[in-house]
């Protein structure tokens, strides 16, 4: 750590969009940003790692499916392993399921239709780098922009998903109601975001990178960027 | 020895295929009203190098599962891993 702030590395893959968004964010609220290549086999000692939204190696064959085998994953793996807070954020989700980082995978929007526009999320655990310091029912807005986000997985799966807790965000009406009506891409059981067993992987469709600066918009992604940087120093502290 | 396989790849039943339902809705419009489900899935076909027709299936069964498909949302199914002795696919003569 430099400076006393907590470093939040962003990785650049080829087709990568939002890489620039995160490292901003991560400015705007507060951290150090540093940019990530997909070719590095060095995270530069960051203490959070975001896989930012785009469209990784052109979606071929499945989206984040080529991602997983950049240099840069091994790294990202066993900094996992380590504990480390991982965030992906749209294709990182993406990538970080196919990866088999996090459970399930997404699939296109029931609707068939790319949706870009802002809607509100539920948290449900507080327990994952994006949610701690908040409470279980807030609601957050932040927009999606995304073909492929519908969440699914194996039966089986999916109970573990529901029964340990592993649900983080859920799509839902501003006053927190989840229902159909608010499930933009038709995720099982209105999903948006999941987290890993340990608490320190997280997915989610949503971007709260572009919902940090008042001057653009809405900021519900202020309050997960907020977690992330906690998140980050208390494993600095913890070192 | 040179193989040429073919993979089929599908969503598991289960799962909604948007696609597919895109295609079944659009049938109707030309007279097909006698569709009752269509799926959309992907097919792959394999040039490769092996030593012998069961380590190429051996070998194609791998990448299927490792890499093809996404075994949480796709099935696979190899239709064929049979010797090849003609051109690349991509010079075959018009």
């Amino acid at each position: 750590m430099s400076g006393g702030l907590p470093r939040i590395g962003v990785i650049t893959f080829p087709g990568s969009l939002d890489d620039r968004d995160a490292l901003r964010a991560v400015r705007f609220m507060g951290g150090e940003p540093v940019s990530l290549w997909h070719g590095d086999r060095d995270l530069r000692g960051v203490d959070a790692v975001i896989l930012p939204g785009g469209f990784s190696y052109g979606d071929y064959l499945r989206t984040g499916t080529i991602a997983r085998f950049a240099a840069v994953m091994e790294e990202v793996r066993s900094f996992a392993a380590g504990g480390g807070p991982v965030v992906g954020i749209c294709n990182g989700f993406q990538i970080l399921c196919e990866a088999g980082l996090l459970p399930g995978a997404l699939i296109r929007n029931r609707q068939l239709r790319f949706v870009c526009r802002w809607i509100d999320v539920r948290v449900e655990t507080t327990l994952s780098p994006l949610t701690g310091g908040l409470v279980p029912g807030d609601v957050l807005r932040v927009p999606v922009k995304h073909g492929e986000g519908q969440f699914v997985a194996r039966e089986d799966e999916l109970r573990r998903i529901e029964g340990e807790g592993l649900v983080v965000l859920r799509y839902c009406a501003p006053d927190g109601a989840v229902d159909d009506a608010h499930n933009v891409n038709g995720s099982t059981g209105s999903i948006a975001g999941v987290r890993n067993e340990g608490g320190n992987v997280v997915g989610l469709m949503p971007h709260p990178e572009h919902a940090v600066d008042p001057d653009v918009g809405a900021t519900g992604g202020q309050a997960m960027f907020v977690a992330l940087l906690e998140a980050a120093l208390e494993r600095v502290s913890a070192a | 020895m040179k193989f040429v396989a073919h993979v089929e790849i599908s969503l598991k039943p289960g799962l909604l295929d948007p696609q597919g339902a895109a295609i079944g809705g659009a049938l109707p419009a030309l007279g097909w009203t006698n569709v009752a489900q269509v799926r959309v899935g992907k097919y792959v076909r394999l040039e490769l190098e092996s030593r012998d027709r069961d380590t190429a299936l051996a070998q194609v069964k791998e990448m299927a599962e490792r890499l093809l498909s996404n075994p949480v949302i796709e099935t696979f199914a190899i239709r064929d891993v049979s010797e090849h002795a003609g051109p690349a696919y991509e010079e075959a003569p018009a």
